[in-house]
């Protein structure tokens, strides 16, 4: 694995991860993000869906979360979790946990960390983590952390014991790394803790810098959990600490405005658990992030989304006349969580509503199917719902990603913000 | 009956008869309808409310579906007919280029609705979604399915359990005709889209001859043999199919409905019949129940946790040459997709069956697929359903 860092544009890196998997034939972009899955599956999709997906990451997330149940099994079928789940041909990044589903606390002691799968709680020691990484045998893993700092007003101590465990994690998993022949081509990437204490920060990204590792994981900046301006400013005294020519993966961040100012901030990879979390509150991601190519252009050339969270962001006013919002027929109750970047679909404002879920957008549901027509799968249950919302939003979010490079590449990535936060 | 016949003879559907078994009343057919060509004999799987359960159109065409089911009675509570007409049917609202076929919406009124009640003007019935009271009559049935427009169209039928007899059947059975000739009266697009008669008459010979003899003479580009596959027992079941085949017309399409287990498709093409439809197959595979040709897996139980073959190493749908039992057992505890797998397996099965059985027809050894497939799905003979095997020496075919 090399990263070539083209460029660093306001202390975002441009660049690109070459070398990727077992033949060295993938390569990745940064900024940018990973495949998704759920027991290695993008949620609702086969593989006939997700192909009609174009320029899929060349990197698929799986978690320990949903894998570990299936150790017995996978140890048996002795291929791996890739050729288990019929993947196509990925580089595999595993890591601990799920980031859609937070765990609960209060279940890490210093020898051991605790996953959730379908039947509960699976306490995994160094050794049995590293079993199971020889038996799914990923391109890269997320080392065993104790990432627990995330609740707010967590002791300096908590803290500092996170840090510590999690070192002695790496040193104790790097150790069993390097006597595994399965994991021989396998990159081991180095949990960043620290909670939200500077110094605490500083000192694991010091000290995991260290080590042998091929990327680092900055875990435990959990959307929910904390505030984005702290964020920012930790993570980028993080990436000072960091060599430059690996790669920063950070964990649990996944809207388009904090995944702007984590780039700022010096981070390279994302999940993309966020377009699953629309999908799962049957919204549609449909914030706008198209800048014109040519700045001279700007403001005379209409914007490719028409619509973002129902507001209107230009006069497209012959598109839009057929779509007048009845007053008061708009549900009054927006899904919990809800972000600004999308719009809910339950909404009887969309019942007859005949335009693609966004103008201009190429994925499978846009192109073959309408609001009205997701609308009455979201009100009916319908299992397609799903679907069509999953490969919208995946095929939004990593749009978004690829536009973020273009601005960078383009330096107009004020344009770009202004685009995407207006 | 002039106008009638005149207005058929420009009925959008065309049936050439391929293939006859020379040996039982199986035939191979080519039904030509406004979407596309349907091969014969035919499994139609159900897309209850305009999707077909999680699998997109295209996945549903990549399968060879050439015609699918839509519910009227649930389209035509939502989004409703208004909704669905300005997008160009269901056709367009579901982006699907075959062909479709709609109910009339009676039969779930009678098996989903509590409270409805039939008269001679129609079925009235309160709705679930908004407490309504709602009278279908036969003219607001097709109205609904003329606004669908689906390829063929069902007459609405008083539909009575296949268990109920009494006077209550004969009735049924002719009001059955009356509101036939109302639907036929109502149809506002004879050019485009086909309406079926459906037969009825319960379990009862009489009935159903007299039914027979009277809806044959209207001349509708179909017939479905309705009021069956309602937990009646089988020797009724199949007596009531053969009789009717043995009366319909030869160069019209012939429709059982609600049938859809792989020996009662296979008996009844034997019996003469073209056209199927179940929810089955597609429902039990959102429980985790695989269709083989030998019966069925449960993937979610246990002894697949650690199998790692296919579903069916000899099938070649998407999901066979590309996942195992092991896999799809695991992905059911966290995913939908392992529903959507199990979908497009069984869909794949049950097209793939027909496919097979139109082959043998054509090749003219369907008595030998019945055989094989009997011995394929029963290792032991004295497992052989006694009506199966009597159904299929009325027409010919013994089995080994």
């Amino acid at each position: 694995m090399k990263l070539e860092l083209s460029r660093i544009v306001q202390g975002c890196r441009l660049g690109v991860l070459t070398g990727l998997g077992k033949t060295g034939q993938h390569s990745l972009e940064i900024p940018g993000c990973l495949l998704y899955t759920r027991c290695a599956t993008v949620p609702h999709l086969t593989q006939d869906t997700l192909h009609t997906l174009n320029s899929l990451p060349s990197v698929t997330q799986i978690a320990v979360d949903t894998l570990a149940e299936h150790h017995e099994v996978l140890a048996e079928f002795k291929e791996g979790v890739r050729k288990f789940a019929g993947l196509h041909d990925t580089v595999l990044y595993c890591s601990l946990h799920d980031p859609a589903t937070p765990c609960p606390p209060g279940h890490i002691t210093n020898k051991t960390v605790s996953v959730w799968g379908s039947g509960g709680r699976i306490e995994l020691t160094a050794q049995r983590f590293m079993a199971l990484q020889t038996v799914l045998r990923p391109d890269w893993y997320q080392c065993m952390a104790d990432g627990e700092t995330w609740p707010t007003n967590t002791s300096r101590k908590r803290v500092r014991k996170a840090v510590d465990r999690t070192l002695a994690h790496l040193d104790e998993c790097l150790l069993l790394h390097h006597k595994s022949p399965e994991l021989k081509e396998a990159e081991v990437f180095g949990a960043i803790e620290g909670g939200d204490i500077l110094e605490e920060r500083v000192r694991s990204a010091r000290e995991t810098a260290k080590r042998p590792v091929g990327g680092f994981v900055l875990d435990g900046f959990r959307s929910d959990a904390m505030d984005q301006e702290v964020r920012g400013q930790l993570i980028a005294a993080v990436t000072a600490e960091l060599p430059a020519e690996k790669p920063r993966l950070l964990q649990g961040v996944g809207r388009p405005d904090e995944v702007i100012s984590c780039v700022e901030a010096g981070v390279d990879l994302f999940e993309s658990f966020f377009p699953y979390q629309v999908t799962e509150r049957g919204c549609a991601l449909c914030f706008s992030f198209t800048i014109s190519p040519d700045p001279e252009a700007a403001g005379t050339r209409r914007s490719k989304v028409l619509e973002s969270n129902g507001e209107k962001p230009d006069a497209d006013a012959d598109a839009d006349a057929a779509a007048i919002e009845v007053p008061g027929e708009s549900g009054a109750t927006s899904p919990e969580n809800m972000t600004r970047f999308e719009m809910d679909l339950k909404d009887k404002k969309y019942r007859e509503d005949f335009r693609p879920l966004v103008d201009g957008c190429t994925c499978y549901c846009c192109k073959n199917h309408n609001r009205a027509y997701v609308h009455h799968l979201l009100v009916t249950n319908e299992l397609l719902a799903g679907v069509l919302l999953m490969l919208h939003n995946t095929a939004h979010y990593l749009g978004f990603f690829s536009a973020l490079r273009g601005a960078l590449v383009s330096d107009r990535l004020q344009d770009f913000k202004k685009r995407v936060l207006q | 009956m002039s106008t009638k016949k005149a207005v058929c003879s420009v009925a959008p559907l065309a049936l050439r008869i391929v293939a006859e078994c020379p040996v039982s009343k199986a035939r191979a057919c080519d039904l030509r309808l406004p979407h596309c060509t349907v091969n014969t004999p035919v499994f139609m799987p159900v897309g209850t409310q305009g999707t077909m359960k999680g699998i997109t159109v295209d996945q549903l065409e990549d399968l060879g579906c050439q015609i699918c089911l839509g519910n009227t009675y649930h389209l035509g509570m939502r989004p409703g007919p208004e909704l669905i007409e300005k997008v160009n049917g269901l056709h367009g609202f579901m982006n699907w280029k075959r062909n479709l076929l709609t109910d009339s919406g009676g039969f779930q009124m009678v098996s989903l609705v509590e409270l409805s009640e039939v008269s001679e003007e129609g079925v009235r019935f309160r709705s679930p979604y908004d407490g309504k009271e709602i009278l279908l009559t036969p003219e607001q049935s097709i109205a609904i399915q003329n606004s669908l427009g689906s390829d063929i169209m069902m007459q609405l039928d008083d539909v009575v359990s296949s268990t109920v007899t009494g006077p209550r059947v004969e009735e049924a059975m002719k009001r059955s005709i009356r509101w036939l000739d109302r639907c036929i009266a109502a149809n506002k697009n004879p050019d485009r889209q086909n309406l079926f008669a459906i037969i009825q008459g319960g379990l009862n010979a009489e009935l159903r001859k007299a039914c027979l003899d009277e809806m044959t003479k209207r001349d509708v580009p179909g017939f479905a043999i309705g009021g069956l596959s309602g937990g009646e027992e089988k020797d009724d079941f199949w007596k009531m199919v053969t009789l009717s085949t043995d009366h319909l017309p030869r160069e019209k399409p012939r429709y059982l409905m609600g049938v859809g287990y792989a020996v009662d498709l296979v008996v009844c093409v034997a019996l003469g019949c073209d056209m199927f439809d179940c929810v089955f197959p597609t429902r039990t595979a959102r429980f985790g129940s695989a269709l083989v040709p030998w019966g069925s897996l449960q993937i979610k139980q246990k002894q697949f946790a650690k199998d790692f073959q296919p579903i069916d190493p000899d099938c070649q749908c998407a999901t066979c040459r590309r996942h195992s039992r092991t896999y799809l057992h695991a992905l059911f505890k966290t995913d939908t997709a392992a529903m959507h797998h199990i979908t497009i397996h069984n869909i794949a099965y049950q097209l793939t069956l027909m496919r097979s059985v139109r082959q043998s027809i054509i090749e003219q050894r369907f008595p030998e697929f019945v055989r094989q497939f009997m011995r394929r799905m029963f290792p032991l003979r004295e497992q052989y359903p006694a009506w199966a095997v009597e159904a299929l020496a009325s027409v010919n075919i013994t089995l080994d």
